[in-house]
């Protein structure tokens, strides 16, 4: 007899409300020499919702004070909010423990704190760091100095035409001599969401080490940091409608237990005397001086605001508005779209024939449409392509199919005035 | 849109189209590459000093409208100058780029080049402008690292 199976039911994401999420973000609606503003340079960084708005100006009228250190209600208070922005970045990412989360400046300093302070433990002459050619520069030049330092080699897995990791060629790579692996979740440049479940559990066999630059990916996608079970994983606060100044390092707890400190100072000892000190416990051992108290808060009300709308929902309308994108730039007369990985985000990089990004980029301006003109900090992408630089549109949660329009009308000026 | 039709004059488009003085300089006596790291334009610069007398100078790279037509438009109005004819040129160019755009340019300081004036309404294009006389002043001084518009 078969068992009745009452199917499980397929969850319909709830639609966007695209103009009620609008409403929140206050940037969004200004005019732009006389036009409305379409703001289509999300992967640069995004806007900021009320709420977060709030919470730093809060924070400031309210609560601001040192933390850890006082046993003053604001210092209790200031402890608390921070304290507690960091539970919410642990659940933002299914952490199992705060612990495991540290509070850096950007996804930036997250990379070099690794590679200074694991790097510098861990890496000895002849061991390998394996990076892929879409890296942006701040998970290239960190593992550079990283090996500079302690004689390691960089190795870089090759992309193929569409943007793609060429995996036959990075499993080659993969060898008992690679010790870290650091790779880039979702290319700012290309959009290319990369298989990092497949690439984490390769690393695994050959018992590399393995860093994931999320920058990219908190603000499309879910990201469960135990079920993809990288040892590192970054992301900047900014790019996730946060504040500027704040980011985000994840560690499995016994890997930074067991890791030395990065920077020295007040917070991250227990004791200190002349003689030798004693560092403090996860996570502060990793957290040196006063931190970015007020922006870990803006960026935990930046993830609840994420939270409360969902990552379902927004993948649903960015997948529609990269559809949308996707085919209204490609009928534009001359363009030709960079990135066009098997799983991508809505991101689209393009040249246009005889016209060069940076002079698109003025003229798309003077429409009120912004987007990013350039190399997008990622040159061995524009080196692989062939291509001193490109546009790049890309969109958010809040973007509309009419601001896609507004920049294909905003192509056709550019052409008009240097066709 | 008037700023943008001071910033793409057709002067500027037409050397952008087909810019003068591009290519190799085979007898060149010295030469400069320069780089504009925020837009990724490249441009290499081949002189030939006789004496104390530009007396060959081509251009090649990738660029923007603007790095383009300015390299082309320099080429043209340094061409047969003396050394220190150049370099106050480059001086000229430099205030002409950096006045403040209330202010009036000295056109006649600056010939054929005023029509790069409008750059100054786009304070991020500034750099591509000048990228090319920053790479000549490179060159004449024979210095090997690469230009740079910081
Ligand atoms: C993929 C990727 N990694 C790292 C970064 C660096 O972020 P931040 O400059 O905030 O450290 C960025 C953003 O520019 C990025 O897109």
């Amino acid at each position: 007899m078969t068992p009745h199976v009452v199917p499980a039911a397929s969850p319909v994401p709830a639609p966007l409300d695209v103009l009620a999420v609008r409403e929140q973000f206050p940037a969004l609606h200004q005019l732009v020499h006389g036009k409305p503003l379409a703001y289509l340079d999300n992967a640069a960084t995004t806007q900021k919702p009320q709420v977060v708005l709030d919470a730093l100006r809060h924070y400031y009228e309210r609560d601001n004070a040192n933390v850890h250190r006082g046993v003053h209600t604001l210092s209790e208070r200031a402890t608390a909010s921070y304290e507690s922005a960091r539970r919410s970045v642990q659940r933002f990412l299914n952490a199992r423990s705060e612990r495991e989360i540290i509070f850096t400046r950007n996804a930036t300093e997250s990379i070099n704190l690794v590679a200074r302070a694991w790097g510098d433990w861990q890496l000895k002459p002849g061991d390998e760091v394996l990076i892929t050619a879409m890296e942006h520069h701040s998970n290239i030049v960190p593992w550079q100095m990283a090996c500079a330092r302690t004689g390691a080699i960089l190795k870089v897995a090759p992309i193929d035409d569409r943007g793609d990791v060429i995996l036959e060629e990075f499993e080659k790579l993969l060898t008992p001599r690679t010790k870290m692996l650091a790779v880039v979740h979702l290319s700012n440049a290309l959009g290319t969401i990369n298989p990092v479940e497949d690439m984490i559990a390769a690393a695994r066999r050959v018992g590399a080490t393995v860093l994931i630059d999320g920058s990219q990916s908190v603000y499309h996608m879910a990201v469960d940091v135990q079920a993809l079970d990288p040892d590192f994983y970054v992301f900047t606060g900014h790019k996730v409608y946060g504040p500027t100044g704040i980011g985000v390092l994840y560690g499995r707890e016994s890997l930074l237990q067991a890791c030395p400190p990065f920077l020295g100072g007040g917070d991250m000892i227990s004791s200190v005397t002349f003689e030798k000190s004693e560092w403090n416990e996860l996570p502060y051992k990793f957290e040196a001086g006063t931190p970015n108290i007020a922006d870990a808060i803006g960026l935990a009300a930046a993830i609840e605001f994420v939270r409360g709308i969902g990552f379902e929902t927004i993948g649903a309308h960015e997948s529609t508005l990269l559809e949308y994108a996707t085919a209204q730039l490609s009928a534009v007369p001359g363009l030709t779209i960079i990135g066009t990985a098997r799983r991508k985000a809505s991101v689209v990089s393009f040249v246009m024939h005889d016209l060069h990004p940076h002079d698109i980029g003025t003229i798309v301006d003077r429409e009120g449409v912004a987007i990013r003109t350039g190399h997008h900090c990622a040159q061995p992408v524009m080196d692989r392509f062939g291509i001193p630089a490109t546009a790049r549109a890309s969109l958010a949660m809040y973007n509309t199919t009419d601001e896609i329009d507004a920049l294909v009308v905003a192509l056709d000026r550019v052409r008009q005035l240097l066709g | 849109m008037q700023d943008l039709n001071d910033l793409y004059q057709e002067v500027i488009l037409d050397h952008n189209r087909r810019p003068r003085n591009y290519g190799p300089l085979p007898d060149a006596t010295q030469s400069a590459k320069g780089h504009n790291p925020l837009c990724g334009d490249k441009l290499t610069l081949s002189l030939k000093v006789e004496g104390d007398r530009i007396t060959g100078i081509s251009f090649e790279g990738s660029g923007c409208a603007i790095s383009k037509s300015s390299a082309s438009l320099m080429t043209d109005a340094v061409k047969g100058h003396t050394v220190d004819e150049a370099t106050e040129l480059f001086d000229k160019f430099h205030q002409m780029v950096t006045t403040p755009i209330d202010q009036p340019v000295d056109e006649e300081a600056v010939g054929k080049l005023a029509v790069l004036a409008g750059v100054r309404e786009f304070p991020a294009r500034v750099k591509c402008a000048s990228l090319a006389w920053h790479t000549l002043k490179a060159a004449l001084t024979k210095t090997t690292e690469p230009a740079k518009t910081e």
